[in-house]
């Protein structure tokens, strides 16, 4: 597992206590392009969370940031993120 | 003028505002090219793009404007919606349409 992934997982996993966390490394398919070239990989991110509950989009996906911090400006170029509460899956 | 102050106006000048990187016709990123294309499905041609290359400041200052740290980013009367996977939730949900239904060219 990459350095980046691994540092992804322990930040949301302390800051979010997530039920299901699923991190998928899609920077292959986007090697080559022009915001590739930095290095930031692209990840898919899945995370189950009752920190969510009741919350809008706008803010889960900002807690989502919040907790990775530096690693949004560094490691990571793209982010796509799928954010639930438990009840809604 | 402050570059915040430029943002605010900038996103109340038009009812639908998309910060994206490149333009509508010239896109320089998929996550952009498919907010561009998520705007037109819900039947909004004639919208304000500002694309964020062409300014260090604004493409910082957006970010700081909206605690958001990735471009695009879609206001609608003024309001944050969201990025692009917000943008493509809302519009499977139909919630999308729905907030720009006022907007939407007949």
């Amino acid at each position: 597992m990459s350095d980046i992934l691994q540092r992804m997982q322990e930040r949301l996993s302390s800051s979010l206590q997530p039920e299901h966390l699923d991190i998928e490394d899609d920077s292959a398919a986007h090697a080559g392009h022009a915001g590739a070239r930095s290095g930031g990989g692209h990840y898919n991110l899945t995370i189950v969370s009752p920190c969510f509950a009741g919350l809008s989009r706008v803010k889960r996906h900002q807690m989502v940031y919040e907790a990775l911090g530096d690693l949004m400006k560094t490691g990571i170029h793209a982010l796509a993120i799928k954010a639930f509460a438990p009840n809604e899956i | 003028m402050d570059i915040q102050e430029t943002i605010k106006q900038t996103v109340t000048s038009s009812p639908v505002v998309l910060f994206m990187k490149g333009s509508a016709q010239f896109p320089q990123c998929g996550f952009s090219a498919r907010a561009v294309q998520i705007v037109k499905a819900c039947g909004v041609d004639d919208f304000m793009t500002v694309d964020v290359l062409q300014n260090p400041e604004i493409r910082q200052g957006i970010k700081d404007f909206s605690n958001w740290p990735t471009i695009p980013q879609l206001y609608v009367k003024g309001e944050f919606i969201g990025g692009s996977d917000i943008m493509y939730e809302m519009f499977q949900s139909g919630e999308l349409q729905e907030l720009l239904k006022d907007i939407a060219q007949a």
